[in-house]
């Protein structure tokens, strides 16, 4: 198994993948973080959702179909970022602009009668053709999200736990939450590279809400996000290679289990210090 | 002591300064044409029952309302977003039991939360927390999960976070809103101590001024739009009192507290939440009550 796993890393498709799944992993842990602290779930699945109506549609235009995601998501993210941020609207506006998008999608998809395997890959993660040309898009993507999301991070962690006190301190919480939104959609589009549309929850999601569960500390939990995200992007893609399942089928299959792990497992630690303690 | 304070007040900029200042949200009126002036170092209260503007006067203070007519200054300019000399202590909402942050982090937030980039405390801002975090006591439960500490602990950190910037003038709204009475006598007397030691003036927001008693030197009740402004003992009286409601009120002295008790028909506030305030020390007169329509 080693043996056959040595001799796939020769290959440059394979090398491309690994590099590919680290780039997304990073982009996915840190994002995720906040994702889960401002309850932003829906919203994850509304950019998905969006940008794949975007890269068929740019598909059909003949473009290529990473942009076409990128800019549906982009293009979904200021719609709701300029529709609702309040919490309460929030939820609905999503709603409503995923449902929208989607309709466009499902025309676009009739439309476009030529490939359906280009849709389908979208759908469910195509990281195993990964170019090199994506690989650089798949960097600058990376890059501005990692440089953006450290740029806002102290008033973007005050916004997300403490948003009143934010805003009597000054902390533009309200520009803090659009850009947040675009940042995602990059990350969102980054993401749909490995685990595809459906299952862009699971790098999204899990890694922040298995952190949560670890620590206590923000930059930790922060720290611990990327390290699932990475474990399960890499992980799902050496066990697919190996066992010729797909990958996201493992890559959600791992997440899940840190997840229930560290559900099950921190209380436990945290019982056992009680009783030494 | 008196003499002291009015020549300190004499030779630094007031708190803070409404002039006719008139804040409405569209067509709304919150309240208009509020005067007062609060010199440093003082207490006030900020009384009137649910949705009269007490929060909304806060929001003005930090910069975060814009007036729609007249002026105010705070500690001697117009108010604007960040103002590091401001301190912010909101009502206990409570935290998300795995929200991952420490009061530590709670408290740190407060010092640089606001400021861009990744950013790690320098070694004097972790040495001011900890000081922060020893005022208020809440070192033996800084580092635990802050949505596993109960509401007073919780209380102590906001307050922690709001003072550790060193401000000359908090704003406290409803902190004590969702708090027992041990815990509502604590956290009166962590910010009223504050006030007395550093010279640091409080506005205090409440529905139920009890608590505050010791230490409000003077009260803003508002109304309807309306709203009466002075020495504490000046406000409270039948006659402030009857033409704030515009409707016959009276102000009784019982065990040397005053009760407002008004007739349930009519004056618009709400007999569910009677005021309670101490007796005057033997002044009257004196209040300034302003009045529109």
């Amino acid at each position: 198994m080693i043996e056959q796993l040595a001799h796939l890393l020769g290959y440059s498709f394979v090398q491309n993948m690994l590099i590919a799944g680290v780039l997304v992993a990073v982009v996915a842990g840190l994002t995720s973080r906040f994702v889960v602290a401002r309850g932003m779930s829906f919203a994850v699945h509304a950019l998905a959702e969006v940008g794949f109506t975007g890269s068929v549609g740019f598909l059909l235009l003949g473009l290529s179909p990473v942009f076409g995601l990128l800019t549906g998501s982009m293009v979904t993210a200021l719609v709701i970022g300029s529709l609702g941020l309040r919490i309460r609207e929030r939820d609905s506006v999503v709603g409503l602009v995923m449902a929208f998008g989607l309709g466009l999608g499902v025309l676009f998809l009739s439309l476009y009668s030529r490939y359906a395997t280009e849709a389908i890959a979208l759908l469910f993660g195509a990281i195993t053709s990964v170019s090199s040309g994506d690989l650089v898009l798949l960097t600058v993507v990376a890059v501005i999200t990692t440089v953006g999301l450290g740029v806002m991070y102290r008033p973007l962690t005050f916004a997300t736990v403490d948003p009143i006190v934010a805003e009597a301190r000054g902390v533009p919480v309200r520009l803090i939450s659009i850009l947040f939104l675009m940042l995602l959609a990059a990350a969102v589009a980054e993401a749909v590279q490995v685990v595809g549309v459906l299952l862009i929850l699971t790098l999204l999601i899990t890694p922040g809400a298995t952190a949560e569960r670890l620590t206590a500390q923000p930059g930790q939990a922060t720290a611990w996000s990327v390290v699932i995200a990475l474990l399960a992007t890499e992980g799902g893609i050496v066990l697919a290679l190996v066992t010729a399942a797909p990958v996201s089928f493992f890559v959600t299959t791992i997440a899940f289990i840190c997840y229930v792990a560290a559900r099950v497992g921190a209380p436990a630690v945290e019982r056992l210090r009680g009783l030494r303690g | 002591m008196s003499i002291d304070g009015s020549n300190a007040a004499l030779q630094e900029e007031p708190a803070m300064c409404f002039d006719r200042a008139t804040l409405a949200y569209g067509d709304r009126v919150v309240w208009s044409e509020l005067s007062m002036t609060v010199p440093q170092g003082e207490f006030l209260a900020v009384l009137g029952p649910n949705g009269s503007g007490k929060t909304s006067l806060l929001r003005a203070l930090l910069g975060l309302a814009p007036l729609a007519g007249g002026t105010l200054d705070v500690l001697g300019a117009p108010p604007r977003r960040g103002n590091p000399a401001i301190g912010y202590v909101p009502q206990h909402a409570g935290f998300d039991r795995d929200v991952p942050l420490r009061g530590r982090d709670l408290v740190g937030l407060g010092l640089d939360g606001h400021r861009w980039g990744f950013g790690r405390l320098s070694k004097a801002d972790r040495l001011r927390v900890e000081e922060a975090l020893d005022d208020v006591e809440a070192r033996p439960y800084a580092d635990a999960p802050i949505g596993r500490l109960s509401g007073g602990e919780q209380q102590r950190l906001r307050i922690a976070q709001a003072l550790v910037g060193n401000p000359q003038l908090l704003l406290c709204d409803e902190p004590l809103a969702s708090l027992d009475m041990r815990y509502q006598q604590e956290i009166t007397e962590l910010i009223g101590s504050w006030s007395r030691r550093r010279r640091g003036t409080v506005v205090f927001v409440t529905h139920d001024v009890n608590p505050v008693l010791n230490f409000a030197s003077r009260v803003v009740f508002v109304v309807n739009g309306r709203w009466a402004a002075g020495k504490t003992d000046e406000v409270l009286t039948t006659e402030t009192m009857s033409g704030l409601y515009e409707a016959p009120v009276e102000v009784l002295r019982v065990r040397g507290r005053i009760v407002v008790v008004g007739e349930a028909s009519g004056a618009g506030f709400d007999l569910d939440e009677p005021h309670h305030f101490p007796a005057p020390a033997g002044a009257h007169g004196g209040a300034h009550a302003g009045s529109h329509s």
